[in-house]
């Protein structure tokens, strides 16, 4: 990862308290998600066999990355064919110094950018302004963030935690004296001027990629805003930046997981444009750019595939599991501290973002409800994910942590140590030890009525031949 | 019917009134109830802080238990009753899982015998016959607890408990399927998010049954699952705004005198 913006030295705890304590941002998180949640329920009532296309798509997913090296050679080498120009990027430093490269190569001064949660997850921006290039990002939400100086706080909806007066105060940094009117109409058709002229600038074009399809080398791109169309067919040279598990081997599969993406994020049957890239524009066409790359990402994603975790490389970037964990419902994006928030960032974070500490406990950031599985068009079991890596940081864990589950399976392991120590609590004798024992147990009273044990415990009452 | 009662740590502790309350319904339903020595805990705490050890630890101790009472020579339960729906999640879904990952392939084998033939309290209530039961008119708001509603998939059984008592007037609740912020340890690791998530379950338990007309708000906070209801209503009365709360078992017991469940026997 870039580390360059993010999980700076603050706790989960810190994070997440400070966010719930914004009564502005949990009302606009809870307007949009009851928004995401209702469509979503609508376009998959709407199909014959929701669950059905869901479990294909989980198998798709699975074939598709037990066969991953093989299927993007094949990506490669047929966009190669077609005349793009591919780059395999190891991490975040490789896939910048090389765009930076082209930047330069190419004397590009402004560069317009479509949404890319890859390119936010390289810092991509920083190190194009560090190469001399002015970046405008042409998603309508992705610019209002960028102008406000933050990070996306949602994966396909990275302004959702601003309201529209949030948005239009954004937005006015690009309005100069004209005064803005917070009307979302008014806003978008502002944007829409505004940035046309960015893209007729514009020297470079950088996009993300929802899926490249390997069978005919051809890269898919899904918006409601057209901006993508824009950002690859206007300036002469194209950047597409693609994490590596974001392939499908056929049209046939890139067809299925299109339909649940689109289904999944807004409750569209269809994304409102779907822009597929095979390579530069060919004699005689009258559009797109004379030379397209693609930087396949990895930033620690081989290491995912090998590991017992590899399931979460499935994710297709819905994010639907972030719609319905209510979690994420009280807390949004930023809270998570990185590029992906909500269950799928919980389990990713701590896997590309390794080397920060401080990403492991993201983990915690579940109740274990449940509900991120049932809401995956893919199926990916996010729940025992994230108890697979709480096993993993249990295994680092200090000794204090340790010793303390250590005692607790050292007293509860034996029926007599079990009813002793219930005895006690029932006698109100062990609070304090017991407030040792389990850890973070003092927390509960923060917000909550201390429970008060019965007098005598219900076993008691058994033995006593009183039930 | 003979079965066998895994009381689970926090009834026995905190809640052992809902272990009577289950008792009573259980034998109102024509089962024969022991209540097998040697059970402790499910290991759940653990299991989900990822200290895998300490939760095989305690769990091996209560399979033992349950093993045992399922194949008493003398006297063998049939099934083994739980009135959590998130302890019974453990044993049927976790237990043989937490099992092999320990590398203790017997006790998982044994696990998978024991899930088998382990019953929430509800889905094993809602396929016996009961005596009559009412209680007087109330509103009451059914909590879906998680693990009950998305580990086993029980969904209408608890309801169609509800609606078999006279007086029960269940409404419709919106966020009826929402976790209230529990989780467990997660609700001491990050205690602001618990809470408000507690506050957000309970701030539309008000405006539950709205559509139905007059009468709207529930009276009766009611689930399966004693922990949910331990949080939100400790949280209720933390704010000065208590709420009345009784697990399933509880309602059916009072129910079958003609009791109303919030006032205590």
């Amino acid at each position: 990862m870039s580390g360059e913006h993010l999980l700076p030295g603050t706790t989960l705890r810190d994070r997440t308290a400070a966010a719930t304590g914004d009564v502005r941002l949990r009302g606009s998180l809870a307007r949009a998600l009851r928004h995401f949640g209702h469509g979503r329920e609508r376009a998959l009532a709407d199909l014959d066999d929701p669950d059905g296309l869901r479990h294909a798509a989980r198998a798709v997913r699975a074939d598709i990355l037990a066969d991953l090296p093989a299927i993007l050679e094949r990506l490669a080498d047929r966009f190669e064919a077609n005349g793009g120009q591919v780059f395999w990027a190891a991490d975040a430093a490789e896939a910048n110094g090389h765009i930076a490269g082209i930047a330069r190569r190419i004397g590009a001064r402004r560069v317009v950018k479509s949404k890319s949660m890859a390119s936010e997850e390289t810092g991509l921006n920083e190190a194009l302004a560090r190469a001399g290039c002015s970046v405008v990002e042409t998603d309508l939400g992705e610019w209002i963030i960028q102008l406000a100086h933050e990070t996306p706080s949602h994966i396909i909806a990275p302004a959702v935690h601003r309201d529209r007066y949030q948005a239009a105060e954004a937005l006015q940094t690009a309005a100069g004296d004209r005064t803005l009117d917070p009307d979302p109409a008014k806003l978008a058709a502002f944007a829409r001027e505004t940035l046309r002229a960015e893209y007729l600038r514009a020297d470079l074009g950088v996009s993300g990629v929802n899926l490249g399809v390997a069978e005919t080398g051809s890269l898919v791109l899904v918006t409601n805003e057209g901006n993508a169309s824009l950002t690859m067919g206007v300036p002469r040279v194209h950047v597409a930046v693609m994490g590596m598990e974001r392939v499908t081997a056929t049209w046939e599969q890139c067809e299925l997981l299109l339909s649940l993406l689109a289904r999944s994020a807004t409750g569209q049957q269809l994304s409102a444009y779907t822009d597929i890239v095979s390579g530069p524009r060919r004699a005689g066409e009258a559009d797109g750019p004379d030379e397209v790359h693609l930087v396949i990402l990895d930033n620690g994603r081989s290491d995912v595939l090998a590991s017992e975790l590899h399931e979460i490389l499935a994710c297709i970037r819905c994010g639907a599991c972030l719609n319905v964990c209510p979690v994420y419902r009280q807390v949004g994006g930023h809270a998570y501290g990185w590029v992906y928030s909500g269950p799928v960032g919980a389990v990713l974070t701590p896997l590309l973002a390794s080397e920060h500490p401080e990403a492991a406990e993201l983990a915690n950031a579940s109740t274990l409800c449940g509900a991120c599985m049932d809401a995956c068009p893919v199926g990916i079991p996010l729940q025992d994910l994230l108890l697979s890596l709480r096993r993993r940081r249990a295994e680092r864990a200090g000794s204090a942590e340790r010793a303390a589950w250590r005692a607790w399976a050292e007293a509860w392991g034996r029926p007599a140590g079990y009813r002793t120590s219930t005895r006690a609590l029932a006698r109100g004798r062990a609070a304090a030890r017991w407030a040792h024992l389990l850890p973070g147990l003092s927390r509960w009273t923060e917000g909550r009525a201390a429970p008060v044990p019965a007098r005598r415990t219900f076993r008691e009452r058994w033995d006593a031949g009183e039930v | 019917m003979r079965v066998a009662l895994f009381v689970t740590c926090m009834v026995d502790v905190l809640e052992p009134d809902v272990g009577v309350a289950t008792v009573r319904v259980l034998r109102a339903a024509g089962c024969d109830v022991s209540c097998p020595d040697g059970q402790t805990c499910c290991g759940q705490p653990a299991w989900n802080a990822g200290a895998a050890d300490a939760a095989a630890t305690v769990a091996r101790t209560t399979l033992d238990a349950l093993h045992a009472a399922l194949h008493d020579p003398a006297d063998p339960a049939e099934v083994v009753v739980v009135p959590a729906g998130s302890c019974a999640t453990m044993i049927r879904v976790f237990w043989p899982e937490l099992f092999e990952l320990v590398g203790d392939h017997d006790a998982a084998e044994r696990a998978r015998l024991v899930g088998a033939r382990t019953r929430e309290l509800s889905e094993l209530l809602a396929e016996r016959s009961l005596p009559p039961l009412r209680m007087p008119a109330t509103r009451v708001a059914y909590h879906h607890s998680c693990h009950l509603l998305r580990e086993l998939r029980v969904h209408d059984q608890p309801e169609a408990l509800l609606d078999r008592v006279e007086g029960c007037e269940r409404v419709e609740w919106g966020a009826a399927e929402r976790c209230c912020g529990f989780g467990g340890l997660f609700s001491m690791k990050l205690p602001e998010v618990s809470v408000a998530m507690a506050d957000d379950k309970l701030a539309s338990l008000a405006e539950a049954g709205a559509g139905a007309g007059a009468g709207a708000g529930a009276e009766l906070l009611v689930s399966a699952d004693g922990s949910c209801l331990l949080h939100l209503r400790t949280r209720a009365e933390h704010e000065g705004r208590p709420v009345r709360t009784a697990h399933l078992a509880q309602v059916l017991a009072a129910a079958l005198d003609g009791r109303d469940p919030r006032v205590a026997p």
